[in-house]
């Protein structure tokens, strides 16, 4: 009897010491550090986002958390930029330990924290930011981005312009002047040149970033009176040129595209016309035709109305498109991992080439060659709808993401140069308004 | 360029500079009384836009027209309650002490404003347009302007400027004001209360630096941030004209409107830089300012 008791004894101690040594102990919580615009023109983006993460957050947790483990979440203010920012991100990985980060909305925060993130060794999901270069210029073990990036985002509103008004003959650009300006620029003028050259190009404008007026711009368009009107403004700066435009008349002049307009339709109501070409940045609306009828989604919007007093926009979709990636690879490192909590090493090889679908979307793949998400894109044209004091999206369609974003390992203006005129004619999903 | 654009280029020039006028000469005026480079102006001209808003779009269902006069309120309102505080509270007891302690205290001042501004009004863009919708548009070639721009905000520039001019110099305040500012120790000895100069001179400034904010709220977005872009240019224009120059602050605004306008249908590449290069290349030749002048160290 005693040699039995000393047999189970040893046998339970041999399975603990082992168990240990072969699955990481499961932690109290799991760690998430975020950074987003709280302060600045851009916390239009930023704040609607956090709240998003906190509801978000807060519903995985009632649910049990990932894995069965809660999340905790740390914000940092993208506001503060620069060397801030990066002492920031560094204090909340290194002391306060987080198991991996969402950064950021800037494509010059994701330029500055892509490498930190790398160097500590800290998965990190660039959430928001566009700027195509950063994922095309390097491969990195650590970093991904969960959603698409400028080269389909412009593509798709360009492919839209063409399929809808392939007639126009001039085009005028009105971009704030910093990096995300040019550089969608840069795409969407290229693209354009490759598939139909002999647009002309009559002015290229690119006003101070959170200019005030856009007086002489309007103008200088009314003068010039191109058939097409470019912007991939947005906040203020978009809200203030589209009303001193419609105050004038350009807007009824020419064809207005507004690249990642969807974030300012509601704020916009009804000085906002019918007519006008909207980006998403991905295939964002709260009225999805795919999706609008879905319990989950619906009840999503419907809670973040009740929070926030407005409908969701893009970055709170790219928000929870965050959370699911981290989740799904979570899920699957623990799978792989026989069902243990798995070391962070393992959710990260777990995380290239991962699917996963927020349910307020089509599904989002995690291009295992470049760490690239391919996410689809929505484009619409603004129209009056009865029992909404600001204009919806009609004729929208959905592009697949597999048809226009640039290959792995190719660049995104290279890319672009080589669309022939047939590249227009792609089957894509009209959706009429309800 | 052509003549009609030519013409069109000086309609948007002239707006422009109308506001940057009414903003910058508060900046200018405070300069040239109190000697305090107030940073928080910026703050101040925010405030005012987003107050002026907040009055319009409260009033605008009553009487639309009414928005008007709730513009001038929110300026006033601002002016006194915000620029007095500034004064009273955090210059007043530090006059006489070093001039970089007024500047980091206006500084101090501008952030904490800064937050104020995100913790009343929150962080989404306002727009509150009723005034300018009010008001018909004209047509100049064919090209459709807002009467609010290119009449009624020059109209008001206009009226500050002569109105300051004559305040300054046909009134008895404005005597007092600019004895306090030739030499406060001696007019304080024949009885003048340099206290009470400053401080209404600072509400005054701060008022018109709430003023253009309050008559840019009808044609701009409100968003965090607006105060920051409206003092570098302030600063630029002031400098530029001279500290404490206020008919030259109102043509430097004109100037520095009219070559942004005419750059941009010209050479839209360096609209931006166009304030800046004019105020570097003024101050390269005359280091006080185009109006400025050499003043005699008292001591």
């Amino acid at each position: 009897m005693q040699f039995l008791k000393a047999a189970v004894a040893a046998g339970l101690v041999v399975v603990t010491f082992t168990g240990t040594s072969l699955a990481q102990s499961k932690p109290s919580e799991l760690k998430i550090g975020i950074t987003t615009f709280l302060s600045g023109p851009a916390s239009v983006f930023g704040v609607p986002a956090k709240a998003a993460a906190e509801m978000i957050a807060e519903d995985l947790n009632k649910k049990g958390g990932i894995g069965g483990v809660p999340v905790k979440l740390s914000f940092i203010d993208e506001g503060a930029g620069g060397e801030a920012l990066v002492s920031n991100y560094r204090r909340v990985v290194q002391d306060e330990k987080v198991d991996a980060t969402f950064a950021s909305i800037s494509s010059g925060s994701c330029t500055q924290l892509v490498p930190v993130a790398e160097d500590l060794k800290v998965m990190n999901f660039m959430w928001d930011c566009g700027a195509a270069s950063i994922l095309e210029t390097k491969k990195y073990r650590y970093n991904f981005r969960t959603q698409a990036n400028g080269t389909p985002e412009m593509l798709a509103v360009l492919l839209y312009l063409l399929k809808t008004k392939p007639d126009f003959k001039t085009i005028a650009v009105v971009n704030q002047d910093y990096a995300w300006g040019r550089e969608s620029w840069e795409i969407f003028s290229t693209a354009l040149k490759a598939m139909k050259p002999d647009v002309q190009v009559v002015a290229e404008l690119f006003p101070k970033f959170g200019a005030p007026d856009y007086s002489t711009e309007v103008s200088r368009l009314l003068a010039l009176r191109p058939d097409v009107v470019l912007t991939t403004s947005w906040g203020g700066d978009l809200d203030t040129l589209v009303r001193q435009a419609g105050q004038r008349g350009l807007l009824q002049q020419s064809t207005f595209v507004l690249g990642i307009g969807e974030s300012s339709i509601q704020r916009l109501g009804k000085d906002l016309p019918e007519g006008l070409i909207v980006g998403a940045r991905g295939d964002h609306w709260f009225l999805h035709p795919e999706k609008k009828n879905d319990a989950a989604f619906k009840a999503f919007n419907e809670a973040f109305k009740a929070k926030t007093g407005a409908w969701p926009i893009y970055p709170v979709y790219h928000m929870a498109q965050a959370f699911k990636a981290l989740q799904t690879a979570y899920d699957k490192a623990i799978k792989s991992n026989g069902g243990n909590w798995p070391t962070r090493e393992q959710v990260v090889d777990a995380t290239g080439g991962t699917e996963f679908a927020t349910g307020f979307g089509r599904p989002i793949t995690l291009r295992p060659e470049d760490n690239q998400g391919l996410e689809a894109q929505l484009v619409g044209v603004t129209k009056s709808v009865p029992g909404y004091d600001f204009k919806l999206l009609d004729n929208i369609m959905i592009f697949d993401p597999k048809m226009i974003t640039n290959p792995a390992g190719v660049r995104s203006v290279e890319w672009l140069k080589t669309l022939k005129p047939d590249f227009v004619k792609m089957d894509v999903p009209t959706f009429k308004a309800q | 360029m052509n003549s009609t654009l030519a013409i069109l280029a000086i309609l948007d020039g002239i707006s422009y500079a109308a506001l940057v006028f009414l903003v910058s000469v508060g900046l200018s005026l405070i300069f040239g009384v109190l000697r305090v480079v107030n940073v928080a102006h910026g703050s101040l001209y925010a405030f005012g836009a987003y107050l002026a808003a907040t009055f319009s779009l409260a009033i605008a269902p009553i009487s639309p027209w009414l928005t008007y006069p709730a513009l001038l309120a929110a300026s006033i309102v601002i002016g006194v309650v915000c620029g007095g505080f500034i004064e009273r509270f955090l210059l007043r007891p530090l006059s006489g002490q070093e001039d970089v302690l007024q500047l980091l205290i206006t500084f101090a001042a501008f952030m904490i404003m800064d937050n104020l501004q995100r913790l009343i009004w929150g962080v989404q863009p306002i727009f509150a347009a009723e005034p300018l919708r009010l008001l018909p548009n004209v047509a100049v070639f064919g090209v459709s302007y807002t009467s609010y721009q290119v009449i009624l905000l020059p109209g008001v520039a206009l009226a500050t400027l002569f109105g300051l001019r004559y305040f300054l110099r046909r009134t008895l305040s404005g005597a007092v004001i600019l004895a306090v500012t030739e030499d406060r120790e001696a007019s304080t000895a024949i009885g003048i209360d340099a206290k009470r100069v400053y401080f209404v001179t600072f509400v005054i400034g701060a008022s018109l630096a709430a003023l253009g904010g309050a008559l840019a709220s009808p044609t701009t977005s409100l968003v965090p941030g607006m105060g920051a872009d409206m003092i570098v240019l302030s600063f630029a224009v002031a400098a530029t004209a001279g500290l404490g120059q206020i008919e030259g602050t109102a043509l430097t605004a004109l100037m520095i409107g009219l070559t942004r306008a005419f750059v941009i249908y010209l050479q839209p590449e360096f609209e931006v830089l166009v304030p800046y290069l004019l105020m570097v290349l003024v101050l390269l030749v005359r280091p006080f300012g185009l109006f400025g002048a050499v003043q005699v160290r008292k001591i």
